[in-house]
């Protein structure tokens, strides 16, 4: 007979190893970072232990406690105590902690203890303990606790041995044991004092704590955290980090422009022209093409983040900003949410969960799509390719950097200015959230995790470009290729086409912008993703201009639009609410259609008035 | 507890400067003019590890008003607002 399923949980203070230690036992690659509050969602995965038991493993948010103060917390208080529905109470419940750092995990533990469940205490991140000369009486502790105890180095090869062999122990003496009660309660103030006060006396009796800090975090925060120099080193690594998009990227974006020309050109050159040509060269090749040549940027910008997210940097980065952010009524650990849209909303509004405040999440949520995601980055490239002159500006900024790195400041902004409305008309008796956060030791990004980051969003971005960007290259091509041109037409063959129609249909509200009927078709399909845009006018154009077209979509814009609607159609893309998927998670994140038709509005409403201003004050400086 | 720090005058750790290093001796969670309840902000100071008896330095602070302000407790760094920081007498 086969033995039962285990159920294992890991529960713990936040950043203290939990996902690296899932990853290891688990094979899995959830997402791990130098900062608290990576983890805002319930993963499952499994193992089989040495001895051949099949476990599942869930890997939880970090919490303090058990009261579950915000959207995070309370997931891994419900699975704890067995309140989440379809989901079985944990057989084994692993504590994490941080070596470093076992005061708030140990009284954690004592309050898990009430729960019931067969608990472990795993000391995680022992590496670094052990380097600090921390010493721990792991007998003595497990005694005092009345809990098995070990040790494990989460992010090392074998450093989970001892931690498996106990589970296995566990598991083999666990079976004739009785359940214990739960009688788990919500601690008040006094017992919690009290619980902090108990561990506090475990941990003077067990383990010898060198009062010596980390002097490497402490020399680097003392430039990075300075009032002054902190502000200018956060602002050049956001300046370095534009520039790099288009600066290292220009070599590598080019090859693959040459190779998808080639390759066009190589589908015009040996197939028959007709229906499957054009199908190949202008929608798959102009149309896919047109938005997988911005892979080296997606690259370099997900290195930086990713980077800045191990190093231990976007903690600090939320410190510096809290002041600046609280003015305009965001709540401290709305930075980071806010940070990690510049990758992509969606991951963004889910980071939100570790805001307790109700009214501060949802403003949060509402200005995340604001920030400028990877997904703008093709769109602002290709037009500012096209119409910025690659200029050094003062001998050593490029100038397209320089508009790039505008465009994201316009974002951040305009983020900053909605919040502020909101705070201002929404919630009149407004009262600041408190700000609390821990500092966490920086630590060497290791090259395997980051790679594995790296390698996960070039995945993902091209796995999109293979699915939703190819199946609307599809429609629109097939858009922009029928009816076909009467019988001695003169116009090109494409202003017979639905698309044009269709584009046409709108121009006139569009045109008060500055936007072209191309552009018009280009913005339907563009809903569902931005980068879709791209691909779209690469389709379009293509279709309507033939071989050259084909090949640089860039210097075709150059010739067909004004400065003025190239101008116009940036700011667009600042506010357009143009990601289907965005307003998908804003609606299950908020559990309402409310909110998400309010983002949607608000975010169309900033676009046009702002393409608007732009188109209207370009035309009226010449650049019509 | 107070005899740690014997002479020393008691303030909230909200006022202290830069670089000041002293011990908590009691939490005042009802001074502190905070968005949250006494309760609820007296048990986030506890859970981070704000209790009596414990050594705290005030590392960093930042550039508007000084605030916020990074907190040495114990083997962590902790950022708060000077504001929730009201609530933590040191002497
Ligand atoms: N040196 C060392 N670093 C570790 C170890 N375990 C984890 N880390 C690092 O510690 C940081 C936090 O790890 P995570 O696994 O994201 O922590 P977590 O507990 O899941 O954090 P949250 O999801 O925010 O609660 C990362 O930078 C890891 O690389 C360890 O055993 N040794
Ligand atoms: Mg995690």
């Amino acid at each position: 007979m086969e033995a039962p399923l285990m159920h294992l949980a890991l529960v713990g203070t936040p950043n203290s190893g939990k996902t690296s230690l899932f990853n290891a036992l688990t094979g899995s690659r959830q997402k791990v970072a130098n900062y608290p509050g990576v983890t805002v969602e319930r993963k499952e995965g499994s193992f089989v232990t040495p001895l051949g038991r099949q476990v599942s493993l869930v890997d939880l948010p970090g919490t303090y406690s058990l009261r579950g103060r915000s959207p995070d917390e309370e997931i891994t208080r419900d699975i704890v105590l067995g309140r989440t529905p379809g989901e079985a109470l944990p057989d084994l419940v692993l504590c994490v902690a941080d070596s470093t750092n076992l005061r708030l995990t140990i009284r954690l533990l004592l309050e898990l203890k009430s729960t019931g469940r067969p608990l472990m205490l795993v000391l995680n991140m022992f590496d670094i303990a052990t380097r600090r000369g921390v010493t721990v009486d792991v007998p003595r502790l497990s005694e005092t606790l009345g809990v098995p105890v070990v040790t494990s180095i989460a992010v090392r090869k074998g450093g989970t041995a001892e931690l498996l062999r106990r589970t296995d122990e566990i598991i083999a003496a666990q079976a004739p044991q009785p359940a214990r009660p739960n009688l788990w309660q919500p601690l008040n103030v006094a017992q919690l004092r009290a619980t902090q006060r108990e561990a506090d006396r475990i941990i003077a009796a067990t383990i010898s704590l060198p009062a010596r800090p980390d002097t490497w975090t402490a020399r680097i925060d003392a430039v990075v955290l300075h009032p002054v120099a902190g502000l200018a080193i956060l602002a050049l690594i956001l300046f370095v980090m534009f520039q790099a998009v288009f600066a290292w990227a220009a070599p590598l974006m080019e090859l693959l422009a040459t190779a998808f020309g080639a390759l066009g050109e190589l589908v015009s050159d040996t197939m028959p022209a007709g229906i499957l040509q054009s199908f190949l060269q202008n929608g798959v090749i102009s149309g896919v093409g047109s938005v997988v040549v911005f892979l080296p940027q997606i690259v370099i910008i997900f290195l930086f983040i990713l980077l800045l997210e191990d190093f231990g940097y976007m903690a600090r980065a939320a410190f510096l900003m809290d002041r600046i952010m609280g003015g305009a009524g965001l709540h401290g650990r709305a930075f980071i949410p806010l940070l990690s849209s510049f990758a992509c909303a969606i991951p963004g509004i889910m980071a939100t969960r570790v805001i307790d405040n109700r009214r501060d999440r949802l403003t949060t949520i509402l200005i995340a799509p604001l920030m400028t995601c990877s997904a703008r980055i093709p769109v602002y490239t290709l037009i500012i390719s096209a119409f910025i002159p690659a200029r050094q500006v003062w001998g050593f900024i490029n100038l397209q950097g320089l508009v790039m790195f505008g465009l994201y400041v316009a974002g951040i902004a305009s983020a900053l200015g909605v919040s502020s409305l909101i705070k201002f008309f929404m919630w009149r008796d407004y009262a600041p959230a408190p700000f609390m956060l821990e500092l966490p030791d920086y630590k060497m990004p290791r090259p395997r995790s980051i790679a594995i980051g790296v390698y996960t969003r070039a995945k993902m971005f091209l796995q999109r470009a293979g699915t939703t960007i190819f199946a609307m290259m599809v429609l629109i091509w097939f858009l922009a290729s029928f009816p076909q041109p009467p019988e001695g037409a003169t116009d090109p063959a494409i202003n017979y086409s639905l698309a044009a129609m269709i584009g046409k249909a709108l121009e006139p509200l569009l045109a008060p912008v500055g936007f072209n009927w191309q552009i018009a078709v280009a913005l339907i399909p563009g809903m569902a993703a931005r980068e879709v845009a791209v691909a779209a006018l690469g389709t379009v154009y293509a279709i309507e201009g033939g071989k050259e077209a084909a090949e640089q979509i860039g210097a075709v814009l150059a010739t067909k639009w004004s400065l003025a609607t190239a101008l116009s159609l940036l700011a667009w893309f600042v506010f357009a609410p143009q990601c289907a998927s965005t307003l998908a998670v804003i609606r299950r994140e908020t559990a309402s259609w409310t909110w998400m038709w309010v983002t949607f509005g608000y975010m169309f409403a900033l676009a046009y008035a702002a393409s608007f201003a732009t188109y209207t004050i370009a035309v009226a400086l010449g650049a019509g | 507890m107070t005899e740690q720090n014997g002479a020393r005058p008691q303030m909230p750790l909200g006022l202290a400067r830069l670089g000041y290093s002293g011990v908590i001796q009691h939490l005042a969670a009802g001074d502190a003019s905070s968005a949250l309840s006494a309760d609820e902000l007296e048990s986030r100071l506890i859970e981070l590890g704000f209790v009596e008896g414990v050594r705290v330095e005030v590392l960093h602070e930042g550039i508007v008003g000084r605030d916020p302000i990074a907190v040495r407790v114990e083997n962590v760094t902790i950022a708060v607002r000077r504001r929730e920081a009201m609530a933590i007498i040191v002497a």
